[in-house]
């Protein structure tokens, strides 16, 4: 018993040391989504450059990305071209040009290239805060029936898209 | 602004909106609930003292909800819906939570209670018999030995 008491010590350390050596891996600038498997939430907004009226029945048929983005945000630039990749290989992208200048936008959209199957546009920033958006670019995988699974915040690139996206978006593609 | 963003203090202001929100009482409310919550974007700063955009929108929101006679309650709700319990500095009292909030304490009464066991075992253990007949006899000369030399010193 005396025996077991001398290793107390050095069991709470390797249990504070383990703990504190897994929350070196952690991104604080991550926040855990409240949305994920939750539904996205209702909006009426217009199409960016017409006055189509959008609302969340666009993400029916089958699991869309959604990426917040914006011609203020420069990260988003570097994002472009990837999205654009994307959506060449088929995966349906819907933009939320997230408290933007619409002619701004357009103009990005012409020069670069338009991945996305409809840009929603929030220039007030009402859907981007339904959605909790804190900083672009965003994306999230929406499912056929309109539920958030998966939340990404900040460049979406190759290999975030093979590891953590892709998989998600694939598991929501079988019927 | 970098001094504003170490202050958390209530004063500690960044470029705060000046709004009357009707009644003395609305605007304390504005400047308790700025400052009790967090800025999801500049992590260590409260609404109160970041100037980040989002920091500004979200101020714009609560005193939005204020003006439409919302309580702090539902206030929170809103924000902790959107942005999650992240936005608190001050955490609710909830299972995932049970831990932080009652952590210190425990720490603190199971270290004064092991204090408590660890004196009164002493207490009770019985002074123990160190020394056998022929040791204490040999102390007690040397003792006495050391006081005459004392003795000596002295004189």
């Amino acid at each position: 018993m005396a025996r077991i008491k001398l290793f107390v010590p050095l069991i709470i350390f390797l249990v504070l040391a383990a703990l504190l050596y897994l929350g070196l891996g952690h991104d604080p600038r991550e926040l855990p989504s409240v949305l994920v498997d939750r539904p996205l939430p209702a909006f009426a907004l217009p199409a960016l450059g017409d006055d189509k009226a959008l609302d969340q029945t666009l993400f029916r048929g089958g699991p869309h990305l959604l990426n917040v983005w914006g011609t203020w945000c420069g990260a988003c630039r570097d994002e472009h071209p990837f999205l654009v990749e994307l959506a060449a290989g088929g995966i349906p992208i819907i933009g939320l040009d997230y408290k933007d200048d619409p002619a701004a936008a357009r103009r990005w959209l012409a020069d670069m290239g338009n991945p996305y199957q409809e840009v929603i546009a929030d220039g007030e920033g009402r859907l981007g805060l339904d959605l909790g958006v804190y900083g672009a670019p965003e994306t999230y995988v929406v499912d056929a029936t309109g539920v958030i699974r998966y939340r990404h915040v900040g460049i979406l690139n190759a290999q975030i898209w093979r590891e953590r996206i892709e998989p998600v978006y694939r598991k929501w593609l079988a019927p | 602004m970098a001094i504003a963003g170490w202050a958390s203090a209530p004063g500690a202001l960044a470029d705060v909106e000046i709004e009357d929100l009707g009644s003395a009482v609305a605007n304390a409310r504005y400047a308790t609930l700025i400052d009790e919550l967090r800025c999801p974007q500049c992590q260590n700063q409260n609404l109160a003292a970041s100037n980040a955009p989002i920091a500004g929108d979200l101020r714009a929101q609560v005193r939005r909800l204020l003006r439409e006679g919302k309580s702090d309650t539902e206030i929170i709700d809103f924000l902790v819906g959107r942005y999650g319990d992240f936005v608190l500095y001050r955490p609710r009292w909830q299972p995932a939570t049970y831990l932080l909030w009652l952590g210190p304490g425990g720490l603190l009464i199971a270290a004064g209670l092991t204090v408590v066991l660890v004196v009164r075992r002493q207490r009770r253990a019985p002074p123990k018999a160190v020394l056998d007949g022929a040791a204490r006899a040999t102390l007690t000369r040397l003792l006495d030995e050391n006081g005459e030399h004392r003795m000596d010193d002295r004189r």
